[in-house]
């Protein structure tokens, strides 16, 4: 018998399979098809203060292994999402749900986490960090220690949930952000979130894309990942949530060797919506394959 | 919603740049006319959408145009090839409100779909008129099949080079209506909704991610709030729409 559990931030997961946000909207559309309980837990669609319709269409592009995607952030705003989605979404689960925040400054963090954290089926917090800072000249949270610190701080402030903090891999030195989390009182750090791409469309000679450009995720981009997750492994001490181009059981194991304590998964999702499902039946016999018993005792494997 | 694989019996080129395929596979997620399905090809990440024209027993047709690389490699599919596809998306036509004599209005790639949903307005007894426009008499394809159903059917084409010259809406005047169902491009969209005294339903088109509402890729403003093409539409009602 092999054991999938893992445990992040003190609450232990049956497995480390955790659909990304933004690829799950609030778990109910998939509960349709399948029970979504076989998860370990999903990261639900971001919310920010104020409803959101997002960016103009067309939003998407498609990439070799891998889309890009410039939705920007479409959501009905924390107080809808508190009113309409969330007892929808507890029909459907009945674990605890990781709730994804994103804000526009500081105060819009600690206004969506201070409500969402009084929601008892919220397990942790997944704050996004690569949004623009509104007040800090439109450079985004995340490419700065300071500012991804600040908004650690305030978080931690106004919640009981542990806070993980969602990095950008559109830095030059991910590392010192990921410490400077850690020390601001992060409870975990997720990574990796999508990387700046674009395309152009040769007929009219223009992006794909109305905003120009967006999130490129998919298969792609795992190795950068990957080596975002084993560089940050290295640095801190609290735990990795691992993400970016997760498709199969042999990427959750190669993530969780890189450091990840639980693994994402994205785009795969939108090309097979029963992605995650399939990689949780078939864990077992890949880690049969490669002759391991308890997935927890492969975090961080490779270093 | 079923992911479930096909298998194709055919693939032949119907019109310029025009194919129509026939696949064979469990059709039971399909409930209504307008709805489509989302087929995962060899080498590309993300699945196609393509419209149901047809479905009879455990036999769907899809009709497609080639428009970039992917429609392109799906023209050169042969027989016995099978297709991982995702069935039953999207909301599609209501036919509740079609009153006796309902007008159906498709423009290019937004023709197939009228075929379904004209076969079950006649099966149910209605006496639909079929309006298909096209570029050009190169372009133009179902004229007969529609004739076939028993519908009534007028051909515009742009150009003039077959049948009434002009563009859909130029045809408006020759026909008495109690209803409109179309699809086709925007502009061809916003013609019929300028140009239409009835109510309707107008189904939209957008490039998606998921094709099943996880994504939000395809998002529009309504004047009922905002809805996903794939997943809420692409059927939408005349009066909620927002131009």
């Amino acid at each position: 018998m092999v054991s999938l559990k893992t445990n992040l931030c003190g609450i232990e997961l049956d497995n480390p399979l955790i659909p990304a946000s933004g690829t799950f909207g609030f778990g109910y559309e998939f509960a349709q098809i399948y029970d979504i309980n076989c998860l370990g837990t999903f990261s639900f669609k971001g919310t920010t203060k104020e409803p959101r319709f997002g960016n103009p269409t067309p939003r998407i592009a498609e990439c070799e292994r891998g889309m890009i995607n410039s939705v920007g952030l479409q959501n009905p705003g924390v107080d809808k999402v508190i009113e309409q989605e969330l007892p929808k979404l507890r029909k459907c689960f009945f674990k605890p749900v990781m709730a994804n925040v994103s804000g526009f400054s500081v105060e819009d963090y600690v206004y969506t986490c201070e409500r969402l954290d009084k929601m008892d089926n919220i397990g942790w917090f997944e704050v996004n960090v690569s949004c623009p800072n509104v007040h800090g000249g439109g450079m985004s949270f995340g490419t700065s220690p300071e500012a991804a610190a600040e908004v650690t701080r305030a978080v931690k402030a106004v919640t009981t949930k542990p806070v993980i903090v969602k990095l950008s891999p559109n830095v030059t030195d991910i590392v010192s952000i990921a410490k400077a989390c850690e020390e601001a009182g992060a409870d975990g750090i997720s990574l990796i979130n999508t990387l700046l791409g674009m395309r152009i469309d040769l007929k009219t000679k223009k992006p794909v894309v109305a905003n120009k450009m967006g999130g490129f995720s998919g298969p792609a981009i795992k190795p950068v990942a990957l080596r975002m997750v084993y560089q940050v492994y290295d640095a801190v001490k609290i735990p990795i949530v691992g993400g970016g181009g997760v498709s199969t059981a042999e990427d959750v194991i190669e993530m969780m060797l890189a450091g990840a304590s639980a693994v994402e998964v994205g785009a795969a999702n939108l090309v097979d919506p029963y992605a995650c499902k399939k990689i949780i039946e078939d864990l077992p016999r890949v880690m049969e394959k490669y002759n391991i018993t308890n997935l927890k005792d492969i975090i961080g494997g490779a270093h | 919603m079923k992911d479930t694989i096909f298998k194709l019996l055919e693939n032949k080129k119907i019109a310029k740049n025009t194919y129509e395929c026939t696949l064979v596979g469990d059709t039971s997620h399909i409930s209504a006319s307008g709805q489509f399905v989302n087929l995962k090809l060899d080498g590309f990440y993300l699945r196609r959408p393509i419209s149901v024209c047809n479905v009879e027993g455990d036999k769907l047709t899809l009709i497609y145009k080639v428009v970039g690389q992917g429609t392109e490699q799906m023209a050169s599919m042969k027989g016995g090839e099978e297709i991982l596809t995702l069935t039953g998306l999207g909301n599609g036509y209501n036919l509740e409100k079609s009153g006796d004599k309902p007008l159906l209005v498709g423009g290019g790639a937004g023709v197939p779909p009228m075929f379904l949903l004209c076969r079950k307005l006649i099966s149910e007894g209605k006496k639909p008129t079929v309006i298909l426009g096209f570029g050009s008499k190169d372009e133009v394809f179902y004229e007969n099949e529609f004739k076939e159903l028993g519908a009534s059917v007028i051909v515009t084409t742009v150009d003039g080079s077959y049948g009434v010259k002009g563009f859909v809406t130029d045809a408006f005047c020759m026909v008495e209506y109690t209803y409109v169902y179309t699809c086709g491009p925007e502009p061809m969209l916003k013609a019929v909704y300028n140009k239409s005294t009835t109510s309707g339903q107008y189904s939209f088109e957008e490039r998606m991610g998921c094709g099943f509402g996880a994504c939000m890729g395809c998002s529009c403003k309504t004047k009922y709030g905002n809805k996903r093409i794939c997943k809420d539409g692409p059927v939408l009602e005349k009066e909620e729409i927002i131009w």
